[in-house]
């Protein structure tokens, strides 16, 4: 334990001792998060037992049966308790087996997981990265919602807690328990442990190196999965107000350990192991993914021949990669816009030689007419030509005549004659 | 409401180089704040207590390192600070042993343990800084030094299978020794300040300060600061970190009047006035190392050891670790870095 350390004695008080008080007094200035998800079917109390388990009425809508398929809705809180600011988030699955066809119903919920897990890793691998401010998404319990059939698991809860216990640390709890009698229960616990033992489901264990609480987790394990009951309602009972659920026969009592196992659930959740089930998160559900996922993108830390190969040296290599990909794309993108450039060149060229074209012809056109109408002026003019002629004819005509002919008559003609000359 | 796929610029980078694309990922929302009202006791707080039982658990590393010219009285203050022979001086060294060549470091580990908190300290020692004719570049085996550990650390956070406890080797603080010239600072201690500052938490203290009278020491330590300051070095703690105004008038304090510390150290002890106290005895008096009156060095305990230990390593992680990283991760054989990132668009070192 101590790597070959020497260990000293001090000869005086020197007050490291202080030491984890000044860890916590950095953590409770940051304040802590806790991510919570509830997987149950629609019904099965999910809502009504974080309320009680935080003693408030979180703002949740009822949700309905009809959804076409699985989603996960998350809503972040701040609570307030002496000095601790705790960062709560609920994440509830929003129509688990309400589908007819329930084949798909729990791969959203890994999905979202993973994908809180992909977020971490992302920030872990940024150059400029600011892992002490970022905002853990990361889920750190599961509660699975067990229906009270009496009976024994369903299919659905057995395929969907094989698909996350390497994922998430998951804490079997059978809601609504107010439904079965108290033998009944004991049964029913015993089925559900013994079915999780023989389809390889690892639940989350309560920690039991720690001999403070040791004792109290070892049996708190033996009385898994916890029977809850919720309310969100108050019944006098004595002298106090009590969450409560009052029936015909009776009142079940929320905080009455011998009603059901709220108080050894909020205990253990909160009280005990909360600080562990987040490291657990951390140290082993997320390394687990960040090895898969480093694996899965091509990462070794042995190369080819057996030498160890450094991430870095394979970051190197993967970034050099990513550079020459860049480079590629930079030259066929240039390629493609030279491209571009003598086709809309080519066609300018043409549209320009269309337009000269035009242009001459329309000249040509123009010559014509102009020729056409040359023609007609001298056609014109040889016929006015004419007439002058004919018209200087005539009054020669004319002058000879006036001779012969009656005044009266001539001048008519002449009249006439003048008149037509004009 | 529930929430629908976002994509990030960060994904889609990603997903060019990874061989199966996958899925777009499902992001919850930044926490509204909605402060629920409690109806009662829940037990919150224990968190305090589950995770002060788990520090105390795993233990602490701390690592400082004394750098200074020879004779000035650095192994003497680190025995003083830990109460304990922890300083290489008492780990066998030679008191004979001849003055080093060149600059060496010597680092040396031991298990100390109080009120049930476990803590394996690490002394570095740096004989034969600032001891030559030359002392040119005296201090590049310490910044070498120093950037090894940040190597080492980095080579085993990248692995893909690593550790649960990264073993922890980085300085988290490197005392610098001032000699009580009463005059000004030396070119040397200049140089090296102005040096590793950028890279450790440096805390410059005034050495054998019962050298010097009240007013001597008031005056020095004023123009030692005006120096730095200058000089633009930045010693801890740092302006740039406090992160809030309660840490900001705290070290605000401390930077303006009572640092560099004039320090006296010893391991032997006297009686005076009927108690034990370490001292120095000598013809004119017995100068007391924890009285405050005759020198700081209660004050430099208190400061390192009693309120700001913790935050000496979260420093040295979560600024020169990640300055060290982001640089090891940017120029890297040679290439040209990549793009620069603006706030929205951080390119993963893919």
């Amino acid at each position: 334990q101590n790597d070959g350390y020497r260990t000293l004695s001090l000869s005086g008080h020197v007050g490291f001792g202080s030491l984890p008080d000044q860890l916590v007094k950095k953590s409770i200035k940051q304040g802590f998060c806790f991510n919570i998800l509830c997987i149950g079917e629609t019904g099965s109390g999910k809502s009504t037992l974080i309320n009680s388990l935080f003693n408030t009425t979180f703002d949740d809508p009822v949700s309905s049966h009809f959804l076409p398929s699985v989603q996960l809705r998350a809503q972040t809180y701040e609570l307030q308790e002496g000095n601790v600011l705790l960062k709560l988030a609920i994440v509830n699955t929003v129509g688990f087996g309400d589908q007819i066809n329930k084949e798909d119903s729990y791969q959203p919920i890994v999905d979202y997981i993973d994908a809180q897990f992909e977020a971490y890793l992302q920030e872990e691998l940024k150059i400029k990265r600011s892992l002490f401010s970022y905002h853990d998404t990361r889920i750190h319990v599961c509660l699975y919602f067990i229906s009270p059939t009496g009976h024994s698991l369903k299919t659905l809860d057995l395929l969907a807690m094989k698909s996350l216990d390497s994922k998430v640390n998951i804490i079997p709890v059978i809601g609504k328990a107010d439904s079965i009698s108290k033998t009944e229960l004991q049964k029913f616990k015993n089925k559900i442990m013994s079915e999780l033992v023989s389809n390889g489901v690892q639940i989350y264990q309560f920690p039991t190196d720690d001999e403070t609480i040791s004792k109290i987790n070892t049996i708190m394990n033996e009385h898994l999965p916890f029977a809850v009951v919720g309310s969100t309602e108050e019944v006098r009972i004595g002298n106090k107000m009590v969450r409560a659920r009052q029936y015909p026969w009776g009142i079940v009592q929320v905080e009455n350990e011998n009603h059901c196992d709220f108080v050894k659930l909020r205990e253990m959740l909160i009280c005990t192991n909360m600080e562990d089930l987040r490291e657990q998160t951390h140290a082993r559900h997320y390394e687990l993914y960040r090895r898969c996922r480093l694996e899965e993108m091509g990462f070794r830390d042995i190369g080819p021949e057996n030498k160890p190969v450094s991430l870095q040296e394979a970051y190197e290599a993967k970034r050099h990669e990513f550079y020459l990909e860049m480079q590629r794309k930079e030259e066929e993108m240039r390629q493609q816009f030279v491209q571009k450039v003598k086709e809309k060149e080519a066609v300018l060229k043409a549209a320009e030689q269309k337009v000269h074209t035009k242009f001459e012809q329309h000249m040509l056109v123009l010559q014509e007419v102009k020729m056409k109408l040359e023609k007609k002026r001298k056609v014109l003019e040889d016929e006015i030509a004419m007439f002058i002629e004919k018209k200087a004819n005539a009054e020669v005509f004319q002058s000879q005549a006036s001779v012969s002919t009656p005044l009266v008559s001539l001048k008519k003609d002449k009249d006439r004659k003048t008149y037509v000359l004009m | 409401p529930h929430i629908g796929p976002v994509e990030s610029k960060n994904e889609a980078a990603m997903s060019e180089l990874v061989p199966e694309p996958r899925q777009k990922p499902v992001v919850p929302m930044k926490p509204m704040g909605i402060n629920a009202n409690l109806l009662g006791y829940i037990g919150i707080d224990t968190i305090i207590e589950q995770m002060r039982k788990k520090t105390m658990k795993t233990g602490f590393d701390f690592n400082i390192m004394v750098v200074g010219q020879s004779g000035l009285g650095k192994s003497t203050l680190v025995n003083t600070l830990f109460k304990s022979q922890v300083s290489r001086k008492s780990s066998g060294w030679n008191r004979e042993e001849k003055i080093p060549k060149t600059v060496e470091i010597k680092a040396i580990g031991h298990v100390i343990e109080e009120g049930g908190v476990k803590m394996k300290l690490t002394v570095i020692d740096t004989p034969g800084f600032g001891d030559q004719i030359n002392n040119e570049n005296c201090w590049e085996p310490i910044e070498k030094y120093i950037n090894e550990q940040y190597e080492k650390f980095l080579k085993e956070e990248v692995n893909i299978a690593r550790k649960k406890r990264i073993p922890d080797t980085r300085v988290h603080c490197c005392l610098y020794f001032i000699s009580p010239t009463g005059h000004s600072l030396r070119p040397l201690d200049l140089e090296f300040m102005k040096h590793l500052s950028k890279v450790v938490n440096i805390i410059p203290v005034i050495a054998k300060a019962d050298t010097m009278t009240l007013e001597e020491k008031t005056e020095f330590k004023q123009r030692v600061r005006k120096e730095l300051e200058v000089n633009g070095i930045e010693f801890y703690p740092q302006k740039e970190f406090d992160e809030d105004l309660e840490d900001k008038t705290e070290n605000d304090k401390i930077r303006q009047e009572s640092m560099p510390f004039a320090v006296v150290g010893s391991d032997k002890e006297y009686q005076v006035n009927g108690k034990r106290v370490l001292g120095r005895k000598t013809p004119w008096g017995i100068i007391e190392v924890e009285n405050l009156t005759h020198c700081e060095f209660a004050l430099l305990r208190d400061f390192v050891i009693r309120t700001h230990l913790q935050d000496l390593k979260e420093v040295t992680h979560n600024i020169h670790y990640e300055t060290y990283r982001a640089k090891r991760l940017n120029d890297n054989g040679g290439l040209p870095p990549m793009t620069v990132e603006t706030e929205e668009n951080h390119e993963s070192n893919l």
